[in-house]
């Protein structure tokens, strides 16, 4: 059996107990362990971004991220945003559609708004580079986002 | 997913490090030095690299230093690539790298590991490579600053358990006039065709070149060729690339017709463009 | 509620709060104490004898349950053509084929197994393009051709590499040329790419003690695979249950069944266990099948003012190592070989052809977006010839109600819809009169090019497609229905279609959105762009046969004839007295009179739907009916390209799509962008690089780019709504027809801004200047 180490995480504000080998790769951890299966693998390989989380407030791909690497620190995946304005305005301008790549744009979304209230389209476009969606013409996407920054403030909620 | 299994430290200093490193060297272990490890993890994934042992050096203090001090830009080896450009001490070093891989990647991405990577573009080596920085490196014997000329020769070239801790700039060179581009193949998101940073010092250009070649590299003999510019552009650049050091790479990024093709656009661009600057 | 008060309106999604919260769940979301692990060896060669296979390390794993290789699957699999191993036998056909599968306790553990199989090949010489598989003395991939089984209408050609020839003769070939003034041809390619869909491919399998098979699966085809696991491993039907979660997208790669007897295989090597087959992306992208390249031979002869006369078509298609729905692909690509082009004189062989290289499988379009990048190419490069406006020469063309398509089909108005519709109005929104090609300065220049599309959907003549409506006791309604939700919003639209004609609210209508075989009517395959067509009519079958329900029941309740009931908002009411009214509620489980006694039971709708009036094609000259309708639009794409280096901007991209009756237009729309965005991908950058040993230099998406949020134009989306009588509310299929004439549209938007002839792609800046430079390669 390998060498799993128990450790505590932090998500969505909540301390959580893990069991884990330390070559476990955060994504793993938080979808086989924790049961949080927002965060997607698309890649594994830090290519699409379906599988971003927020680690101290920035964005990070949870598959090229160590589990044992978070502790300590604040973990907030998709199930950690309560009906937020960025994800009200996903629903509101059909940003979605089959939904894998969706918790992605969105933690990307999310701490753009909160870190810029009024990002320029520049600074939307490298924030979302990372993020890879299959279905859609990304416009959609560029919609929502957009609708919520015109709303005077960025989403400070949850 | 890794398929093996390896140990994970956190040391808090570099002595404390170093030492872990060679402990762990001396009990078969292979250990690794381990920063933003986007690398790490996912040539793990696809048995690409082994050790039974990372040594994430991120939460040393010296690692994570970005200031200046007096003259100098200082900046810490475990610094993430977002953590520079919003800083933006050194622009030149902002723009390479915000052309490098994605922002959530360099939200997670470190200039240490970039530069120490087995990857062989290394994109933002260049920067450093035109401003002519000092490494401080670790080890064994404590603390050394060394030339990046001397250190840095197509790779970074560290004795076992060294730990690259810091880049050291001379301040003056953020304010230069420079130029950086990145070509691909397509996708703006991708390795390079290739990469070109110059900037201009006492009226001669520098620069340095990723992707054209197998590793990184600045060579004083090819700035020499296309600052005579008593020259018309093309015959320098004609002469420039007699002195490149190794083979323009010919892989799936780009044929190596239409790199050199793209190349000496390329550097038409920059030569024209930091000519006109004064 | 007034008439078409959800129809034609914007509905949101109705699963768009799971999707942006994570509750949506996925195949692979699910885990549980006890669930085991599958992962697959794949093959490193693109053609090689397997010559031993040493599972022995593997085995001595401490995690290690149960190691399969191909010797365990004594039978050959296949759509049309039984022409595939589950696991590879003897021999490996493609870079990336399925060799060998360990079950172990953790995914880690599966992963460890995985990688200590021992496999030891010899290199065979590979067939790595279209062009050296039809060479004389090709080196054979199916020595066995001949004795495949074979299924109607496939039909491979022994001692070779065609898998299959569609073939098209109609008219008279020597008086179209004879009528021809002007000629051209030239050749195109298309490579070989991925469905990339964002969620890998992943199933879950286990057998119960009692012989119940379950199986969960990201598939577009959960009653086929029923059926085959049913057949290949002698299964009661009613014993297998397959359920299908939301899809992470699929566009086509997720329709062909393979891994799922894998998946099943793997459980009954574990006593029937809970096995989860986990797909990593460079599977996904190599081993899984792929999406089918072309290489394309186009003549046109035109009279001087532009009337085309004769069309003589090679379409060879790269099925790759095995025949899958490549075959069918190519008797589509035959079906539409001209495009919606009005040609009396046409001769066409489209060809499956076998090489050493991933195989392919239905991919959004279904060979149209492959044939019409060269059609649509042709077209232009003859409007050159003949100095006409190449919208012009279209218009001149356009297919219509009267003409006969390439299998001889009578086009009627409602079948065809009005492609010159979509060109008039494309003209406009477009600009099209200012200039195909604009210079902007010395570096810059401006072009845009035109690209058509036409597509009729070929199913199985037979296909068919139910739907159950049940009620709940506060009147709303559940619609049980077997179509997948990939992403494309079809259970939007369907709960749209059934909250119409009941006038009922949408927030009433529960669709259900996992498929399960066993209590889902079922759906054919959610495939081709059929499910609104095809699931639509059969809800509206079950919707009429509840209201007459409602109706009678009704009439005793409410001491009148059935006729004089009408129902509507939730209600059965007097037509000329809504007044008087029993609401739903109070008849979901029978209506009760005061005094106790009952009346009715459970309402409970049922309605079908099969396909009609389709046919077989003769196999000489492919006369037959394909498909019940076909979709038609115009599209277009506007660069800015810098003539230095061949580096390009995607402006702006335009589709004008006859629609029938849009349901959503919301939906519709971004499902249409989605698949222009798709097209722009294909064709500005996608496509697997091979080596010269066949093997794929881009496994993955580090290698393997896709369009991005900051690559991408300003979308421009209309619809023509000509209706489709038999399709529900008029509409027709839409789904796929997005992405079919968008990379004609991009290669002719950049030919005319380079001013040559740009034909093949993908077009990368370096792939431009070759072509520009002459080069062949």
């Amino acid at each position: 059996m390998p060498e799993k180490k128990m450790y505590n995480l932090y998500v969505n504000d909540e301390e959580a107990s893990v069991v884990a080998r330390p070559s476990d790769t955060l994504l793993h951890v938080l979808r086989d362990q924790l049961g949080l299966t927002g965060a997607k693998p698309g890649c594994e390989n830090g290519d699409c971004d379906a599988c971003t989380v927020l680690v101290d407030g920035k964005p990070i791909k949870s598959c090229l991220m160590l589990a044992i690497e978070a502790e300590g620190k604040h973990v907030k995946t998709i199930e950690g945003l309560k009906n937020t304005r960025i994800q009200k305005a996903f629903v509101e301008n059909w940003a979605i559609q089959c939904g894998y790549c969706t918790p992605g744009f969105i933690m990307n979304g999310f701490a753009l708004l909160n870190q810029h209230s009024n990002p320029d389209s520049e600074t939307i476009n490298d924030w979302l580079s990372g993020n890879l969606c299959r279905c859609m013409g990304y416009a959609e996407i560029k919609a929502a986002i957009k609708s919520v920054m015109t709303s005077d403030h960025a989403d400070k909620s949850s | 997913m890794i398929s093996f299994d390896f140990d994970y430290y956190q040391p808090c200093s570099i002595a404390e490090a170093v030492s872990l490193y060679h402990q762990l060297l001396a009990a078969g272990k292979l250990p690794i030095y381990y920063a933003g490890g986007t690398e790490i993890i996912s040539m793990a994934r696809m048995n690409q690299l082994f050790t039974k042992a990372v040594i994430d050096i991120k939460t040393i203090p010296e690692c994570n230093v970005l200031h200046v001090e007096g003259s100098k830009l200082v900046i810490g080896s475990a610094v993430t690539l977002t953590q520079i450009e919003e800083s933006n001490l050194f622009p030149l070093l902002s723009e390479v790298s915000k052309r490098t891989a994605d922002r959530t990647s360099r939200n997670k991405m470190t200039i240490g590991g970039n530069i120490s990577g087995k990857l062989m573009y290394r994109e933002t080596v260049l920067p450093f490579l035109l401003a002519d920085s000092q490494l401080v490196i670790a080890g064994n014997n404590g603390f050394k600053t060394v030339s990046i000329h001397e250190a840095f020769n197509e790779r970074l070239h560290l004795q076992s358990g060294e730990i690259l801790v810091q880049l050291i700039t001379e301040q003056s060179y953020s304010t230069l006039p420079f130029k950086t581009v990145k070509k691909t193949k397509q996708s703006a998101i991708d390795y390079p065709l290739l990469t070109l940073a110059a900037l201009k010092k006492d009226g001669q250009i520098r620069a340095a070149f990723s992707g054209v070649c197998r590793f990184p590299f600045r060579l004083t003999e090819i700035e020499k060729e296309i600052s005579q510019n008593q020259m018309v552009v093309d015959e320098r650049i004609d002469r420039a690339l007699k002195l490149f050091p190794a083979p323009i790479l010919d892989d799936i990024q780009g044929s190596k017709e239409y790199r050199e093709f793209v190349l000496r656009n390329t550097l038409v661009e920059i030569i024209e463009w930091l000519e006109g600057v004064s | 509620m007034d008439e078409s008060m959800i129809v034609g309106k914007n509905h949101l999604r109705v699963d768009a709060w799971e999707k942006v919260t994570g509750n949506a769940k996925f195949t692979n979301d699910y885990t549980a104490p006890g669930l085991l692990f599958a992962r697959l060896v794949t093959s490193p060669f693109a053609h090689a004898k397997i010559k031993s296979i040493d599972t022995s390390l593997a085995l001595k794993l401490p995690g290690t349950k149960a190691v399969l290789t191909g010797q365990h699957f004594p039978f050959l699999t296949g759509s049309l053509l039984k022409d595939r191993p589950v696991l590879a036998v003897e021999k490996v056909r493609y870079h990336g084929e399925p060799v060998a599968v360990v079950v172990a306790k953790s995914d880690h553990e599966a992963k460890l197994a995985a990688e200590a199989i021992q496999v030891e090949y010899e290199p065979l010489p590979v067939v790595n393009t279209v062009l050296d598989a039809l060479a004389e003395g090709a080196p054979l991939i199916h020595e066995n051709l001949g004795m495949y089984k074979v299924v109607k209408p496939a039909a491979p050609e022994p001692n070779t590499n065609i898998a299959h020839r569609q073939k098209i003769r109609k008219g008279n070939m020597e008086k179209g040329w004879a009528n021809s003034e002007v000629v051209v041809e030239a050749s195109f390619s298309y490579p070989k790419s991925d469905h990339a869909a964002m969620e890998t491919r992943c199933i879950r399998a286990q057998i119960s003690a009692g012989g119940n098979v379950t199986i969960y699966s990201a598939s577009q085809s959960p009653f086929v695979i029923k059926k085959l696991i049913s057949r290949y491993f002698n299964v009661d039907a009613g014993k297998i249950t397959v359920h299908t979660p939301f899809v992470g997208g699929s566009f086509g790669g997720k329709a062909a069944v393979c891994l799922e007897f894998i998946a099943y295989m793997a459980s009954k090597a574990v006593n029937g266990k809970e096995v989860k087959l986990v797909i990593s992306r460079e599977q996904d992208m190599l081993s899984a099948p792929c999406h089918i390249g072309l290489e394309a031979k186009v003549k046109l002869g035109c009279t001087k003012d532009g009337l085309i006369q004769a069309a003589e078509l090679s379409y060879w298609f790269d099925g790759g190592a095995y025949a899958d729905q490549g075959l069918a692909i190519a008797r589509a690509g035959a079906v539409d070989c001209t495009g919606p082009y009005h040609i009396e004189n046409v001769w066409c062989d489209s060809l499956c052809v076998y090489t050493n290289r991933p195989y392919a499988t239905s991919f959004r379009g279904f060979g149209h977006s492959e044939l019409m990048f060269a059609i649509e190419r042709a077209i232009d490069m003859m409007a050159k010839k003949l100095n006409i406006d190449p919208l012009v020469l279209r218009q001149k063309n356009a297919i219509r109600a009267g003409n006969t398509t390439p299998t001889q089909v009578v086009l009627t108005r409602s079948n065809i819809g009005s492609l010159i519709k979509c060109l008039s109005r494309l003209k406009e929104i477009i600009n099209w009169d200012e200039g195909a090609r604009i210079e902007i300065d010395e570096n810059k220049v401006r072009a845009k090019g035109i690209g058509c599309l036409w597509k009729a959907p070929t199913s199985a003549p037979n296909a068919t497609s139910g739907a159950v409506l049940s009620f709940n006791n506060d009147g709303s309604v559940n619609l049980s229905i077997g179509a997948v939700e990939l992403g494309q919003g079809t259970k939007t639209v369907l709960a749209q279609i059934v909250a119409e004609r009941l006038k009922m609210d949408m927030s009433k209508v529960h669709v259900t959105m996992e498929v399960d075989t066993r209590t889902n009517p079922e759906h054919w395959k959610t495939v081709a762009s059929t499910a609104t067509f095809m699931v639509g009519n059969a809800a509206l079958e079950a919707v009429k046969d509840v209201i007459a329900q409602l109706r009678q029941v009704g009439s005793v309740a409410l001491r009148c004839s059935p006729e004089q009931l009408e129902v509507g908002y939730e209600k059965v009411y007097l037509k000329h007295n809504p007044n008087i009214f029993i609401e739903i509620k109070d008849m979901a489980a029978g209506f009760m009179f005061p005094n106790g006694n009952a009346v009715g039971g459970q309402l409970i709708g049922r309605g079908n739907f099969i396909m009609q009036h389709l046919s077989h094609l003769d196999p000489t000259t492919g006369r037959g009916v394909p498909g019940p309708t076909w979709t038609v639009g115009a599209q277009a794409i506007e660069i800015e390209l810098d003539k230095r280096d061949f580096t390009y901007k995607i402006l702006r991209a335009a589709s004008v799509i006859d629609a029938g009756k849009v349901i959503n237009y919301k939906t519709a729309e971004s499902v249409t962008m989605g698949g222009m965005c798709m097209g722009l991908s294909i064709a500005s950058q996608e496509g697997f690089q091979f080596d010269s040993n066949g093997l794929v230099q881009n496994p993955n998406f580090r290698s393997y780019k896709l369009m991005r949020l900051t690559d991408i134009p300003e979308y421009i989306v209309e619809f023509v709504e000509t209706p489709q009588i038999d399709g529900p509310y008029g509409a027709r299929g839409l789904g796929e027809h997005g992405v079919i004439g968008i990379p004609g549209a991009l290669a002719n938007s950049l030919s005319i801004a380079v001013g040559g002839e740009l034909n093949r792609l993908p077009l990368t800046p370096e792939n431009i200047w070759k072509q520009v430079r002459g080069d062949s390669k």
